[in-house]
């Protein structure tokens, strides 16, 4: 596969890194001594130039590239460069954003800005932090869908409500759908009647807001509940989306922005949230606020020296668990190693996402499960497709082999499956699939 | 020494206050009609219709096509309006001569009282006056329900640039909410809603007659009380009020009057879009609450006392009625309540300060601006515990910017200003003229004509008179009307030498 990647920083060096191996790899990059320097690292092919420029991208022969990833620091230079690419060939495209609602546009129109996919780099972070927040008794966590679906996978314990019922009596959570059980090695794909046993590892997939609650009843002390402390400090996008995504999950986060203008429009976008004015590097300030008696603290702010300051500072005032995003990659390590819980880079995962996409062309999105036993797909379904316009109760009958549809989103809104539900052409479904099965589900959209 | 120039465009205003005047003519036909159909005499229409055409004509003739209406302009061209439409209402008073309004001060204190929808009456004999003339101050309260100048921008098509700055200034919110592009369209369309419910409330007034419930209640009355109940204004031609009829009337009225006072932009969305907006909104649950609670307390302190001995029905119907009329701003009255006990009577007093809902016919203070001022208070505790935390003053979901909650402020702080100094002056100008005026009656007084309720207490109880108040005191009162109504800034601020100046 011929992959044109725009954009020689953090993430475009890093794709390319780890699609050279197996691709042929052209990097375009405005600035000559980055793309200079990318040659000697890697085995791709470098131009310099502008990517959003005709001649550009001709000279980087897009017409026989199968794959354009747009992904340059700036949002709007990916989206020109993106469209310029489908005027002149028909490649599939990938537009990395950091601004929300060209995700949001592009989410409501999938042939907006001729983007094939959209990776926002905020959302994912802020994502990948809830996630870490929320869910931390799950053994593997995936959003589907822009984040509109979420798979999980837990383990069973003893003394969880669902332990020794049958998958229709534990079927109690709206809009939760269970995917699949993992019986020591062994693949189970629940029909109603299948028990529920103790250490049984269970595929669950939905909202992530009946996720959060499911999470909520099987593993009680290790998840937060409503009432535990989660404090954000920096009000940058990554913060915003951070307590907003929270806010979503029933959570009342607190946030610490030092700007008073920035602090005004939080609070005002965010009610669910307490939002304070203050220097979040103040000991005393933290200290009269309770702030180092928090359950979690997420440290979004700007400037990763800061950054660091307050999760050390947070750490030894007492906050049980810091999560710190970290701008810069070479410092994920340092933050590890001073024992900061978990350094995300927004580079890095965004880098990961678009990776893992560009690996799998059919189905838009997936997830390996227990090595490779089962994956969890999503896919978009077409207007000939074979799995529309009847129950889904008939096309288990009509499928050999095996899969459960573990939730539909049509438009922006979320369908829980059962029996009777009829899929449409345009809907997204997330589906569990036996690995067995995967060519006959995908060969079917 | 160089005269200061004015920069006002004052031309402009005088020439779009012609305008509503000449169009003026058109309601004072409606009781030219009804003298008509009674044989009563038609002078007093014929001239008030010669006089505002003329006067409204000459204004026209000062126009400058090239003065467009700025803020400053809208200032002076609705307080001039409301002043001149009510001056130009009391012609037909002044000329018929008859009774207790026949003189020049009570005629414009019964005009004026009229259109800015309170509802205090100078009449002394309701029987001295002819039906047309009654009818005459149930139509120009009806004008003054919903506000002239949303009535003129829905109706003069020359109006449709100015007139979100008229109604803005009108009203004195932020912003006019438009339910369409144009907003002559949603003039109309909020006007539309406005006869809709009038035409509701008449049919279903002489439905009731019709029925032999309330016999008293003719087609003339029903039109009467329909015009009045809508308007949330409260004049009737009957002495005894909304009591002069069958209780089933009573509680008819009641549901017209609430919802009358219920944001008609809400009320639109309602019926039109989705009824869950209107059932969501924080101010509609504030304003439905203010009357739920007083209704309780006054029930429960009429069942407590023994004089007036009243049914339970009456109880609850009486205490409804009454709460239901003040905190509207309608000013009908089931009941003589001066007769009540202190205790319900101070109720009542309270209930004068908080108004129906922004954006309909009501007037008084208004929920919103209490709750905006209620939630903000409870901010200020909030943020005293934690100084750092940024609190944005919500209602319904929506932040509430800062500048509008200090504007809210000042609102408050001047209305109770104007209501002590009016208190004060009502006291002593009786004092001075020889009247018997109590303490708690001047309260009531100027509570109920400065927020435009209509009855107080005492003398200018629910079956009195103001006529009792001497002239000076009338006067005072015709201007606190007026102020009042239009919400106090745009009349203040034409009191201001950097208005006319700088």
């Amino acid at each position: 596969m011929r992959v044109v990647i725009i954009g020689a920083g953090e993430v475009g060096t890093s794709i390319a890194a780890n699609l050279a191996s197996e691709h042929d790899v052209v990097v375009i990059d405005i600035d000559e001594r980055r793309a200079e320097q990318l040659k000697y690292d890697l085995d791709v092919l470098t131009l310099t130039g502008d990517g959003t420029s005709m001649e550009t991208l001709e000279t980087a022969e897009i017409t026989s590239a199968d794959m354009l990833i747009a992904c340059t620091d700036d949002d709007r230079t990916n989206i020109v460069a993106c469209a310029t690419a489908k005027a002149l060939s028909n490649p599939f495209t990938i537009v990395r954003t950091k601004n929300v609602e060209y995700l949001q546009t592009w989410e409501r129109n999938n042939d907006a800005f001729g983007a094939d996919f959209v990776v926002c780099s905020d959302l994912l972070t802020a994502q990948n932090i809830v996630r870490i927040v929320g869910l931390p008794a799950a053994i593997d966590v995936d959003p589907f869908v822009g984040g509109l679906v979420q798979m999980a996978e837990f383990e069973i314990t003893e003394s969880s409500p669902v332990t020794g019922q049958t998958v229709v009596e534990a079927d109690r959570y709206e809009s939760l759908t269970f995917a699949g059980l993992f019986r020591d090695d062994e693949l189970l794909l629940p029909s109603g009647d299948t028990r529920i046993e103790p250490g049984d590892r269970a595929v669950v997939i939905g909202s992530p807001e009946s996720v959060q609650l499911f999470a909520n009843d099987i593993a009680p002390e290790t998840t937060p509940d409503r009432a535990d402390e989660i404090v954000i400090i920096g009000g940058s996008d990554i913060g915003y989306h951070t307590a907003r995504l929270l806010e979503q999950r029933q959570f009342s986060p607190r946030l610490v922005e030092q700007d008073e203008q920035r602090a005004r429009y939080l609070a005002e976008e965010l009610p669910g949230t307490t939002v304070m004015q203050h220097d979040p590097t103040d000991t005393e300030f933290l200290q009269r606020e309770h702030i180092d008696e928090a359950e979690i603290l997420a440290v979004a702010h700007e400037s990763d020296e800061k950054s660091l300051l307050i999760s050390v500072l947070a750490s030894r005032l007492g906050v049980d668990r810091v999560i710190a995003v970290v701008d810069t990659a070479e410092y994920v390590t340092i933050f590890e190693e001073i024992g900061i819980d978990v350094a995300i880079n927004p580079r890095g995962a965004t880098a990961e996402e678009i990776t893992r996409f560009s690996f799998e062309s059919v189905a838009e999105n997936l997830a390996v499960l227990e090595n490779d036993q089962a994956e969890v797909l999503e896919l978009q379904l077409g207007k000939d497709s074979g799995l529309v316009r009847k129950p889904i109760r008939d096309l288990d009958q009509e499928i050999d082999g095996q899969f459960v549809i573990g939730a539909i989103a049509r438009g922006q809104s979320l369908i829980t499956p059962r029996g009777n539900t009829e899929l449409r052409p345009g809907d997204h479904i997330v589906v569990f699939v036996e690995t067995d099965a995967i060519a006959e589900i995908t060969a079917m959209t | 020494m160089v005269r200061s120039r004015v920069r006002v465009r004052w031309r402009a205003s005088l020439a779009l206050t012609g305008l509503v005047l000449v169009a003026l003519a058109v309601p004072l036909a409606f009781p030219a009609v009804v003298a008509l159909y009674y044989g009563e005499s038609l002078l007093p229409f014929g001239v008030a219709i010669g006089v505002t055409v003329a006067l409204g004509g000459a204004m026209r003739r000062l126009a400058d096509p090239s003065e467009n209406l700025g803020p400053r302009e809208a200032f002076l061209a609705v307080s001039l309006i409301w002043f001149l439409v009510a001056a130009v209402g009391a012609i037909p008073f002044l000329v018929a001569g008859a009774g207790t309004i026949g003189g020049p001060v009570t005629a414009l204190f019964e005009a004026m009282s009229g259109l800015t929808t309170t509802g205090a009456t100078a009449i002394r004999d309701f029987s001295a006056h002819s039906q047309s003339i009654l009818m005459w101050r149930q139509v120009i309260q009806w004008l003054g329900g919903l506000g002239i100048l949303i009535l003129a921008t829905a109706v003069l098509s020359s109006l449709n640039v100015a007139g979100a700055q008229l109604m803005e200034t009108e009203t004195q919110t932020r912003t006019v909410d438009k339910l369409t592009p144009r907003i002559s369209e949603t003039a109309r369309l909020i006007w539309g809603l406005y006869v809709g419910l009038t035409l509701l409330a008449m049919g279903a007034y002489w439905a009731l007659g019709l029925l032999g419930v309330a016999p008293n209640m003719d087609l003339y009355n029903a039109v009467a009380h329909g015009f009045t109940t809508v308007a949330t204004a409260g004049f009737s031609p009957e002495p005894e009020s909304m009591g002069a009829f069958a209780p089933a009337v009573q509680w008819i009225a009641i549901p017209f009057m609430v919802t009358a006072s219920t944001s008609f932009v809400l009320l639109y969305f309602a019926i039109k879009v989705d009824p869950m907006r209107l059932l969501r909104n924080e101010e509609f649950h504030f304003y439905l609450g203010t009357i739920t609670f007083f209704t309780a307390i006054v029930a429960g302190v009429l069942t407590l006392s023994a004089n007036p001995a009243f049914d339970p029905e009456e109880i609850l119907r009486h205490a409804l009625f009454n709460v239901a009329s003040i905190v509207t701003t309608t000013g009908y009255a089931s009941t003589d309540f001066d007769v009540w006990g202190p205790a319900a009577k101070h109720m009542l007093f309270l209930c004068m300060f908080f108004g129906g809902m922004v954006g309909s016919t009501t007037c008084s203070i208004k929920s919103l601006r209490w709750l905006v001022a209620f939630k903000s208070l409870y901010r200020g505790l909030y943020t005293s515990i934690h100084p750092e935390a940024i609190r944005p003053v919500r209602v319904s979901g929506d932040p509430v910017d800062e500048e509008t909650i200090r504007d809210i402020y000042a609102y408050l702080l001047l209305s109770l200003i104007i209501f002590f100094l009016l208190t004060v002056l009502v006291v002593v100008d009786a004092a001075r003229a020889g009247a018997d005026v109590s303490q708690f009656d001047a309260m009531g007084a100027a509570a109920s004509t400065f927020l435009n309720i209509g009855p107080a207490f005492g003398e200018a109880g629910p079956y009195g008179t103001y006529n009792v108040f001497p002239t000076s005191t009338k006067v005072v009162m015709v201007i606190l009307m007026w102020i009042g109504r239009i919400e106090i800034i745009p009349v203040l601020v034409l009191f201001t030498k950097s208005f006319w100046t700088s």
